[in-house]
Parts: C-alpha cells; sequence; structure tokens
C-alpha cells in the first residue's frame, strides 16, 4: 500500500473522528453533562483556532525568508492575552450581556443597532476572510502534493484541485451539520469547540513531534542546533524595528478583530472566568507552537535542497529522511490547523451573513415580515447553511482563479490588516462615550479604503487589478498617491506601510466624525451600557407596548425561537408579573428581555426592527436619560440618593396628614356618638318624666290609669337599663376586658338554646334547620356565641315580613371554620343599609320595634373576640347572616387586650364604625 | 470632584484584589516594552545573533505565563468592579 493511499485512508479516519467527536459533544450537552465541555482548558484550546495551517506551515516558511521576525505574529495575541484585563474582560463581558453574536454585531450594536453598520463590517470581514480560506484550501493541497511527490506508485495527482474541492465540500457539510444546530448563535457550539480543541491538541503534538525530530533526529541535540542556527542564512537578528513593532502590533489587534477568534472568544465563551485560565495558558500554547520553528527552519534550509517551499519544511523534512508515520503525524496536523480555522470562519461570517445581510433583506421584501405567516426560524437557518456554503465556495472560488500560486502565501497579513480596521470601532466603542455611529462608518471607510488600495489590490500582482502606470505614478498621476508610498512614504515595507496608513486615517477619521457628529438617543443609550458595563449591566430600555401586541410578538418569537422556547420564555415572564397564562403584560422590561433573546438568533439589529415593527417606536424613558445625560455614576447616585430623601419627606409629610385627619375623624365620631347616645337616654327619660309627672300631679287617677302609667314608666326603665347594659357589654367587648369562658360543646346545643331564648316558640317563626349537620364539636365562649345566634334569630323574629316567616339555619364545615348561615325570607336588607347595619345605633328606618341598634354591634364585637367573624351575605331570599367560627377556639385573650390598648386600635374603641 | 467617591480605605482583600488588577494592566505594557529590547541590542559584527534573541524571547515568554498565571489566579473577572464604579486607588 503506498504511503499517499495510507495518508488518504488515515485523512478519512480523523475526520470520522472530527465527526464522531463533535456529535459525543453535542450528545453530551444535550443530556447535559457539559461539566467537561466547559471546562477552561477547552475555551483555551478553541482560542488556538489562531494558529492556522498559515502557521503551522507558514511560520516555518516566514522563519526560512526573515528568521526570528516570525515571532511578532505570536507576540502580538501573547500580549492581548495577558493584557486581557485591559480588554478582553471587557469585551467578553459586553459580548455576554449584549447577547452578542458577531464582531458586526457588537459593532452595529454599540452604534445604536446601525445595520448599515454591521453590514459594512461583514462585508469587510468576508473580504478579508476569504482569501484566508482559500489559504488554507491551498495547503491541505500543497501537503498532499508533497507526498505525491515521493510516491512513485501513487497515481500523480493531475488535478489538484479537486483536493481542495472535496476538502471544502466536507469541510461544508461538517460545519452545516454541528455548526446551525441551533439558531441562537449565542448558545454554544459544543460539537464544534470540542472538535477544534481536539485538533490544538493534534496541531500542536504534531508540530512539538516535528520539532523533537529535527532537533534531536537531524541535528544533535540543543548545542548543536544552536550552532547550525548560527551557520544558517537566518543567523542574524536583522528585523527593521518598523516591521518588529508593527506586527506585533498588527497581529495583536487581528487577534481580537478577527471574526472566527471573536467567535470562539467571545461568542462561545461560557464564563467570563475562563479568561483568567486563557490569559497564560493561551500564550503558553503559543510559545509551543513557535517553540521549534526556528530550529525546523535553519533545519530545512541547511539539509533541503535548493528551491524546496520552506513553507512545506514541517512535512517534507520527515519525508525526506523516510519517516512516514511522523510525516503523516505532521500532516494531520497541518490539515488541522486548516480545517478548524474553516469551519470556525464559516460560522462566524455565516451568522453575520445571515442576520445582517439576508435577514434584513428578506425582512424587507417579505413586507410587515414579522407578523407574516410562515417560519421566520427555517428562514434564518436556512440562510445560515446557504452562507456557510457560501462563504466556503467563494474560498474556493479565490483559490481556483488565483491558481494556488505563491501570491496566496502573503495574504495572511493582508486579512490581518484587512481585519485590524474594526479595532478603532471596537475599542473606541468600548471605552469612549463619545464614539459616534457617523464617526465609526467614517473610520472604517477611510481604513478599508486605504487597505483595498494600498495593499489588498496591489497583492494580485503589478497590472493585475491596478495599472502598473499606479505603481509607479500614483492614481490619476498624483506621486503622493502611489499604493507602496502614499504621500511620499517611500521607505516603508508595504505592509508596515498600510498598517499605518490605514490605521491613522482610520482612527482619525473615526476620532474626527465623532466628535463633529451628534449620538441618536439609542446610540447614547448603547454607548452608555458599553462602557459603563461593569456598572450597570441591564441594557437600555425603549419599548412601551399595549397588551394586544403581546400576542403578536409571541406570535413572531415563536417563529423564531421554535414554539416551546417561546412560550416557555412568555409564561415565565407572565409568571414573574404575576399574570396567568401565556401572554406577559409588554412592558418594557419584558420586551427588552425579549429583544435580547432574539438578538441572539438574528441579531441586534434585526431583532431591534422586528420588535420595532410590532411594537411601534422606541421610547426612551427618563432614567435612561439620566443614565446618559450625567457623566459619572455618582452624580447619578447622588441624584438617587436625593430623590430617595425627598421621597421619604413626602412620606412622613402623608403619614401625618393621615393621622390629623383620623383625628379630626375620630373627634367627629365621638361627638355623633355622644349626641346618638344622649338622643337614646332621653326619649325613654322624656316619657318616664312625663308619666311621673302625671302621676304626681293630677290627683284624680283611677287605679287603671296609674298602674298602667306606673307600668308605662317600668317599661321605660327597663328599656334603659337594657340599653345602658348593652353600652357597658359593648364597652367591655371593645376594650377587650371581657373574660372569654372558653368551654367544649355541640353546636346543636347551643343553637337549641339560642332558639328557646329567642323566644321563638311563641312566635310565628319557623326555624328550619338541618340538625344532623350541625352535629360539630366546638371549642369557644358558648355563651357568648348563643348571645350572637339569640340576637340574630331574634332580629329575624323583630323584622322578617315573609308570611309566614321561616329561618334557615344552615352549617357547614370549611377546613377548620364552622360556618353557620341564618337566613329569612323577608324583604332582607337594602344594599344601601348593608354596609352599616354593624354600626351602633343603626336601625332600618324608624321601626317600632324596640331595640337600640346595638345588637349587631355587639355580635360582630363578639365574633372578633372568638377569632371568628360575622357578615352579611348578600343575594339571598331574605336578609342572610353569616357567622363563623374557628373550631380551635378564641385567640388568647391577652393579645386582645394588649392590642385594644395600643394607639392603632384606640380609634375602634370609641369609634362608631 | 463628585460629592462621594466611595469608601476611602477598602478592606485588605477588596485591596489586595485592587492591586493585582493593577498588576494585570501593567503586565503587558512591560512585556510590550521587553519585547522590544533585542532591537537595540548589538552583536559582534553588527546584529546580533538569532539563538541568542530567540532564547531571551522564549524566556522571556516563559517569565510572561508564569507571571500571567500567578496574577490571574487570584483575580476574579467581574467582583473588583462591582459595587463601585471608580477604580479608585484605595
Amino acid at each position: 500500500m503506498s504511503t499517499l493511499n495510507v495518508l488518504v485512508l488515515v485523512c478519512i479516519c480523523y475526520v470520522a473522528l472530527l465527526f464522531a467527536v463533535a456529535f459525543g459533544a453535542d450528545r453530551a450537552a444535550a443530556r447535559g453533562r457539559v461539566g467537561w465541555l466547559r471546562s477552561p482548558i477547552v475555551y483555551t484550546l478553541s482560542l488556538s483556532i489562531y494558529c492556522t495551517a498559515w502557521t503551522f506551515y507558514g511560520a516555518v516558511g516566514f522563519a526560512a525568508r526573515s528568521g526570528l521576525e516570525f515571532v511578532t505574529i505570536y507576540l502580538g495575541p501573547t500580549l492581548v492575552m495577558i493584557g486581557w484585563w485591559w480588554t478582553l474582560r471587557r469585551l467578553v463581558v459586553v459580548g455576554r450581556t449584549q447577547r452578542i453574536t458577531s464582531i458586526a454585531d457588537l459593532i452595529s450594536s454599540r452604534y445604536g443597532k446601525s445595520n448599515l453598520l454591521a453590514v459594512f463590517v461583514t462585508v469587510l470581514a468576508v473580504i478579508g476572510t476569504t482569501p484566508y480560506i482559500a489559504l488554507q484550501l491551498q495547503s491541505v493541497t500543497l501537503s498532499f502534493a508533497a507526498f505525491a511527490e515521493t510516491d512513485p506508485e501513487a497515481i500523480h495527482l493531475s488535478d489538484m484541485q479537486s483536493t481542495a474541492l472535496w476538502v471544502a465540500v466536507g469541510l461544508t457539510v461538517f460545519t452545516v451539520l454541528f455548526g446551525t444546530r441551533n439558531l441562537d448563535a449565542n448558545e454554544r457550539h459544543h460539537g464544534v469547540v470540542m472538535a477544534i480543541a481536539m485538533e490544538a491538541v493534534v496541531k500542536l503534538f504534531a508540530l512539538l513531534a516535528v520539532g523533537v525530530f529535527v532537533v534531536w533526529g537531524l541535528a544533535g541535540g540543543m548545542g548543536d542546533m544552536l550552532d547550525r542556527i548560527e551557520a544558517s542564512g537566518i543567523s542574524r537578528f536583522d528585523v527593521p524595528g518598523s516591521r518588529w513593532v508593527g506586527l506585533t502590533l498588527l497581529s495583536a489587534a487581528a487577534f481580537i478583530c478577527l471574526p472566527r477568534m471573536f467567535q470562539v472568544m467571545v461568542v462561545e465563551n461560557e464564563d467570563e472566568e475562563h479568561l483568567r485560565t486563557a490569559s497564560w495558558a493561551f500564550p503558553a500554547y503559543l510559545m509551543l507552537m513557535s517553540l521549534f520553528v526556528i530550529p525546523i527552519a535553519a533545519v530545512g534550509l541547511q539539509m533541503m535542497p535548493e528551491g524546496a517551499n520552506p513553507d512545506l519544511f514541517v512535512l517534507t523534512l520527515p519525508l525526506m529522511d523516510g519517516r512516514d508515520g511522523l510525516a503523516i503525524l505532521s500532516f494531520l496536523g497541518g490539515f488541522s490547523s486548516a480545517t478548524s480555522m474553516v469551519i470556525v470562519a464559516s460560522i462566524a461570517l455565516s451568522t453575520m451573513v445571515s442576520n445582517h445581510v439576508v435577514m434584513p433583506i428578506w425582512l424587507r421584501y417579505s413586507g410587515n415580515a414579522a407578523m407574516m405567516s410562515g417560519d421566520v426560524r427555517k428562514v434564518a437557518i436556512t440562510a445560515r447553511r446557504l452562507s456557510i456554503a457560501g462563504v466556503v465556495f467563494l474560498g474556493y472560488l479565490y483559490f481556483h482563479l488565483s491558481g494556488g500560486g505563491t501570491a496566496l502565501a502573503a495574504i495572511g497579513l493582508i486579512a490581518f490588516v484587512g481585519v485590524a480596521q474594526f479595532l478603532p470601532a471596537l475599542m473606541g466603542g468600548l471605552f469612549w462615550r463619545g464614539a459616534t455611529r457617523s464617526g465609526a462608518l467614517a473610520g472604517l471607510g477611510a481604513g478599508a479604503l486605504v487597505w483595498l488600495y494600498c495593499l489588498f489590490l496591489p497583492s494580485f500582482g503589478p497590472s493585475a487589478v491596478l495599472p502598473q502606470a499606479v505603481f509607479e505614478h500614483g492614481l490619476w498621476g498624483i506621486g503622493w498617491l502611489r499604493p507602496y508610498a502614499l504621500f511620499g512614504t517611500e521607505r516603508l515595507d508595504p505592509v508596515i506601510h498600510a498598517v499605518m496608513w490605514s490605521m491613522l486615517l482610520n482612527t482619525g477619521c473615526f476620532i474626527l466624525g465623532s466628535l463633529l457628529s451628534f449620538p441618536k438617543p439609542l446610540e447614547r443609550l448603547q454607548g452608555a451600557q458599553f462602557v459603563n458595563v461593569f456598572e450597570h449591566s441591564g441594557t437600555p430600555g425603549g419599548w412601551t407596548g399595549n397588551m394586544a401586541q403581546s400576542e403578536d410578538l409571541l406570535v413572531m418569537s415563536q417563529r423564531i425561537m421554535g414554539a416551546h422556547e417561546a412560550q416557555t420564555l412568555f409564561a415565565d415572564a407572565a409568571r414573574r408579573q404575576g399574570v396567568a397564562g401565556y401572554l406577559p403584560e409588554p412592558s418594557p422590561d419584558f420586551l427588552q428581555e425579549l429583544e435580547r433573546v432574539l438578538s441572539g438568533s438574528v441579531g441586534a439589529a434585526t431583532a431591534h426592527a422586528m420588535i420595532g415593527q410590532i411594537v411601534g417606536g422606541a421610547t426612551v424613558s427618563v432614567e435612561d436619560l439620566m443614565a446618559v445625560a450625567d457623566e459619572t455614576a455618582q452624580i447619578m447616585e447622588y441624584s438617587t440618593r436625593l430623590e430617595a430623601q425627598s421621597q421619604e419627606l413626602a412620606r412622613t409629610a402623608r403619614q401625618l396628614r393621615q393621622a390629623n385627619e383620623k383625628l379630626t375623624q375620630l373627634s367627629v365620631q365621638k361627638d355623633a356618638f355622644l349626641s346618638q347616645i344622649s338622643h337614646e337616654l332621653r326619649t325613654p327619660m322624656t316619657s318616664i318624666r312625663a308619666f311621673s309627672e302625671i302621676l304626681r300631679d293630677t290627683g284624680d287617677l283611677t287605679p287603671e290609669e296609674q298602674g298602667k302609667y306606673a307600668s308605662i314608666i317600668h317599661d321605660e326603665t327597663v328599656r334603659l337599663t337594657r340599653l345602658l347594659d348593652d353600652l357597658l357589654d359593648l364597652s367591655v367587648l371593645e376594650n377587650g376586658q371581657v373574660e372569654i369562658n372558653v368551654q367544649t360543646g355541640q353546636l346543636v346545643d347551643v343553637l337549641d338554646r339560642a332558639e328557646r331564648a329567642a323566644g321563638v316558640k311563641d312566635s310565628t317563626l319557623q326555624v328550619d334547620r338541618d340538625r344532623a349537620s350541625e352535629a360539630v364539636t366546638l371549642t369557644s365562649d358558648l355563651d357568648r356565641l348563643a348571645q350572637v345566634f339569640i340576637n340574630l334569630i331574634a332580629n329575624a323574629r323583630k323584622y322578617c315580613d315573609g308570611t309566614p316567616p321561616v329561618m334557615t339555619i344552615r352549617t357547614s364545615l370549611h377546613d377548620d371554620v364552622v360556618v353557620v348561615d341564618f337566613t329569612d325570607n323577608g324583604s332582607g336588607i337594602p344594599p344601601d343599609k348593608q354596609a352599616v347595619i354593624f354600626e351602633k345605633f343603626s336601625r332600618l328606618g324608624q321601626s317600632s320595634a324596640a331595640g337600640a341598634g346595638l345588637g349587631l354591634a355587639i355580635c360582630r364585637e363578639i365574633m372578633e373576640r372568638l377569632g371568628g367573624s360575622v357578615s352579611y351575605l348578600p343575594g339571598q331570599t331574605g336578609a342572610a347572616f353569616r357567622v363563623s367560627l374557628p373550631l380551635s377556639g378564641p385567640p388568647a385573650a391577652p393579645k386582645a387586650k394588649e392590642e385594644a390598648a395600643s394607639p392603632e386600635e384606640a380609634e375602634s374603641v370609641d369609634a362608631p364604625g | 470632584m463628585s460629592p462621594e467617591r466611595g469608601p476611602v480605605f477598602l478592606a485588605r482583600r477588596t485591596y489586595r484584589q485592587r492591586r493585582l488588577a493593577d498588576a494585570a494592566r501593567m503586565l503587558p505594557i512591560a512585556a510590550g516594552v521587553l519585547m522590544i529590547l533585542p532591537l537595540l541590542w548589538q552583536g559582534p559584527d553588527g546584529d546580533p545573533g538569532t539563538a541568542m534573541v530567540m532564547i531571551y524571547i522564549f524566556a522571556l515568554w516563559i517569565v510572561l505565563v508564569g507571571l500571567s498565571a500567578l496574577v490571574s489566579r487570584h483575580l476574579r473577572a467581574r467582583e473588583p468592579d462591582k459595587g463601585n464604579p471608580n477604580h479608585g486607588d484605595g
């Protein structure tokens, strides 16, 4: 079996393994076993997609050409990682709180959810990444070819392109399968992350293995190795200072801005604490990746024939020495680097393309799409899948058209410069509240233009895109506009030249644009949110909706998030608001939360637009404006405290006013009570006085008359005594001084006693009872209870106007409470009187029957002391009273006393009501 | 000056956190300076040797990894800034 066939076999096995790992991780995540998937080590390893095939193979090539300079590509990210406290921490926290889906989303979100900005960033990212993908395809193809050359038996690969095509197709399938499992880009792609973490280990191991082989196998150990470096063509450290510094800064910028790095670093981040581990572990990874680069390059330059491609030394050195196993391992390392980059880059780009280009267009052309029928979710996922295929295909196309020549090798740095253009807008957005959308657009535009003109277009070679004349004499013959020597700066290396001018102009335009323009309210809100992310982590508000829109929102959300997730979200929100069912109030808080959740699926700008379609315009609350207007959180805090103090004052004033009103009311009630009492006492007194005067002054009274008048006086005195007794009783009850005599007995006995005492026997009133249900054992003051019953039955006897009058007494048990309903068949109590019947001296009309109107008031007091209640039951056949009483007995008496003594209770002591 | 700037003195633990954060901020700056250093070196015949610079760079790298591990080990990503928006000097 030839080496090449073995290689193909190993390759297929490796791809199968990748699928298995991704599948396994996804399954484990689906079952909730995510513990180890979420470890900081996996996060750190996933960052290694920074090391693509360009660095795996290319670093040695780079080193073979210009010595130690290659290391700048790794030193930049090292600086960023160990400086995580400055930027990455902020970036990750912002990304997590705002549910950012991509770097385009972050920039657009920061500058007022501007989709124009998002589209701009997306386009620039696609232009910058496509050649990079082409580079990965090329590296795989070249490494295949390297094997084919050493293998005479192999069928010669006449068509290199076919390898690239197969790799592209395979990668697309993998990415579509594992990269678009869930629409919410904010959810972690466990499968993909696990696969790239594994690939990170493979590529590091492969490079270290080749390094060890070169140092201890080909060279004679460390000492010999240093001698060989000294003897090689790269023995001198002659890197120009501008390139050393410039490339370090460039790679640092690219590390933050590359869409794929942003994807693994921010979007897939699960816990900001992971950064702590990554801050030292990732620099260590980079260090190990570059450890053997110089030795491999030096030995390669020495041992390989003249004209051999230094980019493939990692592969060709083991092959030359006949170490096929090691060569295959090395191939797998390069293959891992290439595939993981393509996978993550295509996921990141597809999110951007579908969220910021496809979805907005679709939304626009399908009219009021948020309300339309049809599955938005499916559209979004399809858009994302097509975008993945599109991005990978673009990469393949680029590779195909460029012919896979050496022109591609330089594209790595060129792409770095392209994406570095995001840096001013990104950093300005994170640290400077004054940064505006116009500034960001101006900066990005200027930077991108310079990059295209000075680096990207010239990279196709003279006369390919830009005519030779432009290179020599500048655009329109203006010498200052030569692509490699803008404004006459001829002494700079082209890459550094482009970095310098693009970044200078970009930053300049960004700052100038921001200074001159005025941001919209939403921009200012978002700016405050991003810059002060550690102070207040909420998102700015803005939506106001009405209930009718909740349903529309649910319908829309269901189509984006899926029915179950949307319903859960809505039901949760409704429960938090204390509303039953699935439709919460569309409060600003809820709408914000919904927008943030949706933005995880379709991006901030689109989510904002979709909610806007349903709810209407966004509004800005006063608090939000305060957050913007006040430059420091202190002033806000101070004013909040002032506000709290003034609220406190207002509250105290209100309490005082209430107390005053209460006192006035009490005084009025007292007067009313006194006049009522005097009136009640006066009426019998008047007749007693009148008749006693008659008895005294009239001499010739017949004994009958005398007896009649004396009995009137007697009756009136009895009435007076009863009234005074009642008053005394009520006063005792209200003061809580009454002694409660707790006994245990049967309810039926108490009712029997009450029926007898109320004189039912001698009247026309019939009492209808259900004695079976009255067999309830009570613990209470049964005498007092009987008094209440007597009063109720006696009232019916006196006032019931039914013919014949019938009183129905029904008893029922509710848990620990016995309820006795007294219902008669009279005309009942008119609704306007129902509220006052329990007040003192309330009688219905000028009733002829005796009674001071204290009975029900006493009943109420008694029932309260017994821990129960008596109330009027409206809507029955006649007058109906419900007495409810706890079976367990009255509450402890002293407590009642205390209550009565407390000033709160004092009002009820004297007040008639 | 705003009327209130938070407490003047901090608990020992918070104080440590602040200083650790300062260290974390200084680390990349120091690293950057040290990385530029080889540009100023002079070898026996003009430029310094690749081998020597390589050893220096990798030694620096290992030290940086160690320091970063040391600093970030006790540094919480969120805690110190919460509650007090000022990165005050305590």
